[in-house]
């Protein structure tokens, strides 16, 4: 694979960009434009959680004599989503390093890791919306309840979609190493995963801190 | 089993509704028979999946969007005749309320999504990627699933009609009426659905052409050096990608609401339809620009070309484009001044529907001093630019009058609404369309539309467009409502409404004068030998009409702002033409027949989701997967043209 000439008609470097020090992922034009193309996506996928999380904003307070944040959140449980979050956002940064140094089992190592993370945080959530739901706190019951199913089980899907991408970029790793095509893949998928990281951060400010303080 | 059957019938095709349903059926089994009789009389199957569902040619996908959205202005003006129909006469039942409600729901949506999109699109595919000197947009795969949700989000739309129902809410489909509760059918989700994967196409669009513009210009071509049409795509894409995903979510918790038992817009148990509406018009207001800003491309390159003046003002207008990009996010509450969000709010969003008049008066003044002592040709392009800007000043005064939030409370609704904003949307967008169409229709196809059968289609649209409209604009003031679908003589609305209905049928004569028009032109239509019929300015017309596959064989360097225009005044043209040892292999995307596919699994996922047929659903969603996973593994999605084959290629056009 490594006599891969990716090259893309009409994609022309500005002078200088491509000498010197230029990581892997971006060392050919093809593979930095679909990075570019990729940010763009991030830009619009941010904007659909701003509407969510302005939806929420609005509606949290009507509970319609249903539960509230403050009696249906539970604050261990919720701790324990944001910190595997967050500890897995570091380990795909790990990923993202060291590819950078071309190290595909390391690589692979640490993708394994990032998506074992994922996976206790995807059941965390999963826990927490089946005993909700247990306790009749259903997205049927109050717009409060529907904003929060929506708002964070639409992070809870990208976090899912981003597990199944994790392990197809993975498998390409193993299958063919390190080169620029696959170097930008596991490139797009950390910061897609680093984005849903920054995501939480605000659920949890917003929804969760919020909830149980105000 | 009869009896199953006939419970089908009734239920979704429903046949007990008479005879429009029936006729319907009718002919579109007519037409699907013609079709595939055609293609498997002249054996042209193969050459309809290599040649057209498989590419990713942005030539051909502009093709495409042309091609469906001429059908559906055709599938949309029936609408409107129906609904003139109906209006011509008080008391009129020709239509009953219900598919009165259905027409008016599908006018709406199909003329917005599903024809000045996919024409818009149209014009981004033909033309960016020749005016910027690039082999094609910076993601030809991303492009082709764009298409083709897109076709199949309109097709899903378009079935309602014959199966299950059509939406009957407008196309803006406020809650509660759109709830469940007030809305049982399945109409109102065949428009969440299909506007849903249309939506996800138009944001693939968006980034698509923001990578393409920023990232894959010639060399030497700056960005203030960049055709105004291409920077009107830029700008219009950056709307896109501002405003689509409120419409996606808005659309989506409604979804959510009817589905899944949610309270997002509700009344009860504290849903607020007031969101809704937000949401929506947070989309549905900058959507105006996001068309008509291309249109203004338009215009500013007919403008010069016509006038064989460069444009004046390039930088004013560069910058006047941006200025609307931002300020017209910022209008969306002028739509419901009557929501009763208080004096400063309205107050606000007045001022700024207001402001963006200014960026847009300086767009229309240069366009004015462009021509002024040009030495101006009068072709059909250049006709539909000064019907625009006659009609569009109409607008804009009409826009002003309603942008006034006390005034609009007597106007809200109203008829002279209707009239302000086709004014805007025909005058300003279906003029500008037609203008780039009939523009870049030579290099697209190569020949000319005939110019005797495009006056008549020009004078018949444009006057049949002010007979139809501007009793509208007294309507309004005499109290008819929009969406009315009878009304009594003594309102006395009667001749004012007779005369509307005459208009709105002039008009469709005219259209049907634009596709006699293209069927003649096929045959009698002026060939394009030389690829610049118009003595064009920018790059595309330094290419041969049709253009080959691969664009330029070499991939010029741009110095000036007028590229082309430049060489021709230097008598410099050659240094455009390749020169055989400057020729190198060229890489090229592959074809894939992968987003058809994808488009086909969304079409029966979204099917699953209208009827809540959840195996449906998951199994159109589970092909959704597999598409993308299949695209992850692939490695080689480009080949090789040998330098050898363009050599060939270009002698063969006389190029070398």
């Amino acid at each position: 694979m490594s006599t891969l000439t990716w090259e893309w008609p009409g994609v022309h470097a500005a002078p200088g960009e491509t000498s010197g020090e230029v990581s892997i992922e971006y060392s050919q034009p093809s593979e930095s434009l679909k990075i570019f193309g990729f940010w763009l996506f991030l830009a619009t996928d941010m904007l659909l959680f701003a509407c969510l999380f302005a939806t929420y904003v609005l509606l949290h307070t009507h509970t319609a004599g249903g539960p509230t944040a403050r009696t249906l959140f539970d604050v261990p449980g919720f701790v324990a989503e944001t910190f595997i979050l967050l500890t897995s956002s570091f380990t795909s940064g790990i990923a993202t390093y060291e590819m950078r140094r071309q190290r595909a089992g390391s690589v692979a190592l640490w993708l394994v890791i990032t998506m074992l993370l994922g996976m206790a945080f995807v059941g965390l959530e999963a826990k927490e919306f089946v005993d909700y739901v247990q306790m009749g706190a259903t997205m049927s019951r109050s717009a409060f309840l529907s904003a929060f199913f929506t708002l964070v089980g639409t992070h809870g899907s990208h976090v899912s979609l981003g597990i199944c991408w994790m392990a197809a970029v993975l498998i390409q790793v193993l299958r063919q190493g390190i080169h620029p095509q696959t170097a930008r893949k596991v490139f797009n998928v950390s910061i897609y995963w680093h984005f849903l990281d920054v995501v939480w951060v605000f659920i949890f400010t917003v929804v969760y801190l919020t909830g149980v303080v105000m | 089993m009869w009896e199953a059957i006939r419970q089908f019938g009734d239920t979704y095709l429903m046949w007990k509704e008479g005879p429009l349903i029936w006729a319907s059926d009718v002919l579109i089994l007519l037409t699907i028979a013609g079709i595939v009789a055609v293609l498997t009389y002249f054996k042209k199957w193969k050459w309809l999946w290599d040649e057209w569902l498989t590419t990713v040619d942005h030539k051909k996908i502009g093709i495409m969007y042309l091609i469906c959205a001429l059908l559906m202005f055709f599938r949309g003006g029936v609408d409107a005749l129906l609904m003139r129909t109906q209006l011509a006469l008080p008391n009129n039942h020709f239509l009953d309320a219900e598919h009165y409600d259905q027409i008016f729901t599908t006018h709406g949506t199909i003329m917005i999504l599903f024809m000045a999109m996919p024409f818009i699109f149209a014009l981004f595919n033909i033309a960016v990627p020749l005016q910027i000197g690039a082999r094609d947009v910076a993601f030809p795969y991303l492009n082709a699933i764009s298409f083709w949700l897109f076709f199949f989000g309109a097709l899903l739309f378009n079935i309602s009609f014959v199966f299950g129902g059509s939406p009957d809410a407008g196309w803006t489909s406020y809650p509660p009426l759109t709830e469940l509760g007030f809305d049982k059918g399945p109409g109102e989700n065949y428009y969440l659905v299909s506007l849903l994967i249309s939506g996800i196409g138009t944001i693939g669009t968006g980034i698509n052409f923001i990578a393409t513009i920023l990232k894959m210009r010639a060399p030497g071509m700056t960005m203030m050096k960049m055709p105004l049409f291409s920077w009107a795509v830029l700008a219009s894409s950056i709307v896109i990608l501002t405003v689509f995903p409120a419409l996606n979510v808005a659309l989506a918790l409604l979804l959510i609401d009817r589905l899944f038992g949610a309270h997002f817009f509700t009344i009860q148990a504290g849903g607020n339809p007031m969101m809704f509406i937000n949401l929506f018009w947070v989309w549905g207001h900058p959507e105006v620009y996001i068309v008509v800003l291309v249109a203004f491309g338009v215009y500013s390159e007919v403008v010069a070309t016509f006038s064989r003046k460069e444009i004046f003002g390039y930088k004013s207008m560069v910058a006047s484009l941006m200025a609307i990009t931002i300020v017209g996010d910022l209008t969306w509450v002028h739509h419901f001044f009557t929501m009763g969000a208080g004096p400063d709010v309205n107050s606000f969003f007045a001022v700024s529907t207001m402001a963006v008049g200014i960026p847009t008066g300086v767009k229309m003044f240069n366009w004015l001093f462009t021509m002024y002592r040009g030495r101006i040709r009068l072709t059909l392009p250049m006709l539909w630019t000064l019907a625009f800007i006659v009609c569009f000043a109409f607008a804009g005064a009409t826009g002003v009058m309603l942008a006034a939030a006390p005034a609009d409370y007597q106007y809200h609704n109203s008829y002279f609404l209707v009239a302000h904003f086709h004014q805007a949307l025909i005058g300003g967008v279906v003029f500008g369309m037609l203008a780039g169409m009939y523009y870049w229709w030579p290099k697209m196809f190569g020949f000319k539309l005939d110019e005797r059968l495009g006056r008549w289609a020009f004078w018949l649209f444009n006057l049949g467009f002010y007979v139809c409209f501007v009793p509208q604009y007294a309507l309004g003031f005499m109290g008819m409502q929009r969406r009315m679908y009878t009304y009594p003589a003594v309102f006395g609305w009667g001749p004012l409404n007779f005369i509307s209905t005459v208009g709105a049928y002039i008009m469709g004569l005219g259209f049907l004068f634009i596709v006699a028009q293209v069927l003649y032109s096929i045959k009698y239509g002026e060939r394009d030998v030389t690829g610049d019929i118009w003595d064009g300015r920018t790059l595309e017309w330094s290419l041969p009409s049709p253009v080959p596959h691969y664009n330029f064989a070499v991939i010029p360097y741009v110095t000036h702002r007028d590229m082309w225009w430049e060489l021709k005044e230097q008598g410099r043209t050659q240094e455009l033409r390749p020169r055989p040892e400057d020729i190198r292999p060229i890489h090229m995307p592959n074809n894939s027949g992968r987003p058809f596919l994808l488009g086909v699994c969304f079409f029966v996922a979204g099917l699953g989701f209208v009827f809540a047929w959840w195996l449906l659903a998951v199994l159109g969603l589970l092909g959704v997967g597999a598409c993308l996973l299949a695209r992850s593994f692939e490695t080689h999605d480009e080949h090789d043209v040998p330098a050898e084959e363009i050599r060939r290629y270009e002698a063969q056009l006389g190029r070398l």
